[in-house]
């Protein structure tokens, strides 16, 4: 029998049975007790407990345009994404042209756009004051704007753009660990190209499909900057939720905050099993190598479309910089700027009210991730090492921010922790520093929680029996051996948490206070001012902390301990 | 046996209702060395776990002279562990490696370099201090994990599997040199293999296990000469296997019934039992126990299936006229596939023959 098997077998000690209710107490507290406080108090009347709200939210027409806006949208947004990112996956894993590798770094980008950053960048690219929108208008000499960036079409453009990625990536992953081996069996066994696709390559690519599809649908669903600033007219829930929270309708927002979550909930199940590989456990084979593109013609055309799309790719991150670097007013007709200026970006540096915001975030971004990835070492040493009792419960408590949309999160947030009643384990937290990075760290479990606990599995047991053996304690076997072993995926998990959390809106616009504004709020509150060159240097710096903190993290991880 | 060093008293260990380790008990003398020899699936590895301390047993004892361990720590007990894939710690170069269990007793400083270059030198790898695991060969890897197991000078050595990580090519010669290390150190060692060859040329004695119970314990020569079960028999050595009947059991031999022949099988290392006339028998052959003739009377008929021409002699694989396949040893002339033979007891081993209880049908 494996020694591996039975090292699963090792019995926990007292020491792992506390940790573990500790750490399932916490995650209880701070994960599902704000969202049955939702739940509690949308059926909660003045005269004790009422369906009352919840009659109103059906009997409102406006509450199902919205629940079915977000579904709509989200199901769109799977499909736009799909369409554009598995054949351009497909394109870049398997075919070899002039600017492949170069190409394949670009397609990723969006990825490093915080949402609310990419919104505004779209803003000012394809708005209807936008320079696409002007250049048309100037070409063909209109009166009035070409179109109006508004509605599903220009919330679907923005998501299309931030999320075909996923596809892109993951289905990459898929083609390039294809086993080459496996397609010359199958020609050698007389399958033809289609038969080959349809049985061997589509079954290896049906988990990153599904795990493309579930990653898509539950980001759209929780999407809320590109409602938030294109909606117009068009409802969706997260949206709707803040709007009538605004109105001071507290008790219908917790209606419609739960049935938001339901739906998140309900896809979830829907593909929970989905993106199980069943291909997994055949042997390691290399992976196909790219073919190169002979026809001439073809070559260029490839490499010709492929640099168009990198262009389009880059345009609103190039407007950012271009909007930032231009001194208001002074650009109307000419092909290039007449005058450029460093200004926005020295009011920014120099204006302690404008500069806060940047300390803020970065405060902010780095004590949320560093306590997320605290709990998540305590998990990985929980539920992977001790095999504490409770793991499964901890690995999904863990796991359930990521489902539930943020919007949802900060709404029962601001539920839970605006009541003082320590017995209830409620406190006043809304208002104070502590909710923000609370709020961060909450949405960031999911993220360094999955890369550490990954990190501890693929850690052969037998090296801390070995170091046991060796006479260290835990302290020591952690500290020596195991936190260096998994430096990689904290690293890969921390940057995610980092990078998020630095950009997030849609928590902060519910939770932020003046003196916790991070910078995503103070894009908007200067674009409010019409102070777009501002708005703009702040997404430029956002952008490029992001990129920053992941091209660190891959020089880190690059340096692989082993 | 002098007063054993080592003692396993008893141990048991349970995985839910599946009884891993099932009371083994055993004696090992100051510096022996015991092999662990069973299929997969049969408590060696789950023995070798409770020695160590990775495991806690759900019954029975571990004494080191006497004192009882069971509840010690892994260190504690002072034994020295070389994991089947070595587990040794990649971000930690040679020297840190071997170093790690002696930081643990608190050496530092001049006294750690010496003590791990000494270790090094133990097994041949002087100057290795600074080279990184990735960087070494399979075979050093194993002897980095022997010189860390011994650097901290363990009571005892546990091996689990020490050359299944290597190739069929270095495996040999890693085991002679694994051999001489455990001579030159002294240590009382236990080790873990499914490998029959590896457990006789390493071990002082082997155990064999079969599903958590301890079927037989003895030098190599004793459990190929004597097996106590049939399961020992054809576990360790090869042995083909007939159905028979007692005819007789007098103090010279018995007398068995085989396929219509009448064969005498001599008292001693091959007849364990006693049989009343009349019992069934199951009739375990080593290969160099039947000897191989031209058909004839009073012969068991045979077709010969399949010559593997082996240097010295051959090994030939034949079929009875019941049906019954046999691997017979005979000189490379003797015959050759197709041909028709007779077997019979060969004279040169008076053992070679055992003979135990038939199995009731299921």
């Amino acid at each position: 029998m494996s020694a591996l098997l039975q090292a699963g077998r090792r019995r926990v000690g007292p020491g792992g049975v506390l940790g573990a209710s500790v750490l399932l107490l916490l995650l209880a507290w701070l994960v599902v007790y704000p969202l049955v406080l939702v739940l509690l108090e949308g059926v909660r009347g003045s005269a004790g407990w009422t369906l009352e709200h919840v009659r109103e939210f059906v009997a409102r027409p406006t509450e199902w345009q919205a629940l079915r806006g977000s579904l709509v949208i989200s199901l769109a947004t799977v499909l736009l994404a799909a369409v554009i990112g598995i054949p351009l996956a497909a394109l870049l894993a398997l075919f070899d042209f002039p600017g492949r590798r170069i190409l394949s770094a670009i397609v990723a980008l969006p990825a490093v756009l915080p949402p609310l950053v990419g919104v505004v960048a779209f803003l000012f690219l394809y708005g209807e004051t936008g320079f696409v929108a002007r250049a048309i208008q100037a070409v063909l000499g209109l009166e009035e704007p070409p179109w109006r960036l508004e509605g599903a079409a220009a919330i679907l453009l923005v998501h299309a753009y931030s999320m075909y990625v996923y596809f892109y990536l993951l289905v990459r992953a898929a083609l390039l660990s294809l086993d080459a081996a496996q397609l010359e069996a199958a020609a050698s066994l007389g399958a033809s190209r289609a038969r080959t696709l349809r049985r061997v390559v589509l079954p290896a690519l049906r988990p990153a499909l599904a795990g493309a599809t579930l990653l898509t649908f539950m980001t759209a669903l929780a999407s809320f900057s590109a409602p938030y600033v294109f909606g117009g007219g068009y409802r969706v829930m997260t949206t709707q939720i803040v709007a009538t929270r605004l109105n001071g309708e507290e008790a219908l927002a917790m209606v419609e905050t739960v049935s938001l979550t339901l739906l998140a909930l309900l896809a979830l199940a829907l593909f929970r099993d989905a993106d199980r590989d069943p291909t997994r456990g055949g042997g390691k084979g290399t992976g196909p190598a790219a073919r190169p593109v002979r026809n001439p013609l073809l070559r260029a055309a490839l490499a010709a479309a492929g640099w168009g799309l990198a262009a389009v790719l880059l345009l609103p991150h190039l407007t950012l910089l271009v909007v930032s670097l231009v001194p208001v007013g002074t650009w109307t007709i000419e092909a290039v700027p007449p005058a450029w200026t460093l200004a926005n970006y020295l009011t920014l540096v120099r204006d302690p009210v404008r500069f806060r915001p940047l300390l803020n975030s970065l405060g902010l971004a780095a004590a949320a991730t560093a306590a997320s990835l605290v709990v998540a070492v305590a998990a990985g040493a929980l539920v992977v090492r001790a095999r504490a009792p409770g793991r499964r419960g901890i690995e999904l408590l863990l796991g359930l921010p990521w489902a539930v949309p943020g919007t949802v999160f900060a709404i029962a947030l601001a539920t839970a922790f605006s009541v003082h009643d320590p017995a209830t384990g409620r406190w006043i937290l809304v208002g104070t520093i502590w909710i923000l990075p609370l709020a961060y760290l909450i949405r960031s479990l999911p993220l360094t929680s999955r890369a550490t606990l990954a990190g501890f599995r693929r850690l052969d047991p037998s090296l801390d029996e070995a170091a046991a053996s060796l006479g260290a304690g835990r302290w020591r076997t952690l500290t020596t051996v195991t936190l260096p072993l998994v430096r990689p995926s904290l690293v890969a998990g921390g940057t995610l948490a980092f990078v998020t959390a630095l950009g997030d809106f849609v928590t902060s616009i519910v939770l932020y206070t003046y003196d916790t504004r991070p910078i995503s709020l103070e894009i908007l509150s200067s674009l409010r001012q019409a102070d777009v060159g501002v708005a703009a240097a702040y997404g430029v710096v956002l952008m490029v902390l992001s990129a920053l903190v992941f091209t660190a993290a891959a020089d880190r991880q690059g340096a692989d301990p082993t | 046996m002098t007063t054993p060093f080592l003692t396993l008293d008893g141990l048991t260990r349970r995985f839910g209702d599946h009884l891993a380790v099932d009371g083994v008990s055993l004696d090992l003398a100051r510096g022996e060395i015991l092999a662990l020899l069973g299929p997969s699936g049969s408590g060696k590895t789950t023995t070798l776990r409770l020695l160590a301390g990775f495991e806690t047993p759900d019954a029975g004892r571990v004494l080191v002279e006497g004192f009882e361990v069971t509840r010690l720590s892994p260190a504690a007990r002072r034994f020295g562990m070389v994991f089947q894939h070595y587990a040794l710690f990649p971000h930690l170069d040679v020297g840190e490696n071997v170093a790690f269990g002696l930081e643990s007793l608190g050496i530092k400083g001049e006294e750690l370099k010496v003590r791990v270059a000494k270790a090094l030198a133990l097994v041949d790898l002087e100057g290795f201090e600074r080279r990184r695991i990735a960087q070494l060969s399979g075979g050093q890897q194993q002897r980095v994990a022997v010189a860390r197991a011994l650097g901290p000078e363990p009571r005892v050595l546990l091996l689990d599997e020490p050359l299944s990580n290597l190739d069929p090519t270095l495996r040999e010669r890693t085991r002679r040199e694994l051999r001489d290390v455990i001579r030159r150190v002294g240590i009382t060692t236990v080790l873990v293999t499914h490998e029959q060859d590896e457990a006789f040329d390493l071990g002082d004695r082997v155990a064999v296990l079969r599903d958590g119970r301890l079927e037989q314990v003895g030098t190599p020569d004793e459990l190929y000469e004597a097996p106590r079960t049939a399961f020992v028999a054809r576990f360790v050595g090869r042995a083909s296997e007939l159905h028979g009947r007692v005819r007789e059991q007098t103090a010279d031999g018995t007398r068995v019934e085989v396929q219509g022949c009448l064969w005498g099988i001599p008292s001693g290392t091959g007849v364990r039992s006693t049989f009343e006339p009349g019992d069934p028998v199951q009739v375990l052959l080593r290969p160099e126990a039947l000897w191989l003739a031209r058909p004839d009377a009073g012969l068991l008929a045979a077709t010969v299936v399949e010559r593997r021409f082996m240097g010295a002699s051959a090994l030939y694989l034949v079929r009875t006229d019941a049906g019954s396949l046999l691997d017979v040893d005979a000189p490379g002339w003797a015959a050759g596939p197709g041909d028709r033979v007779g077997l019979a007891p060969s004279r040169r081993s008076g053992g070679g023959i055992h003979l135990f209880p038939a199995t009731p049908p299921v």
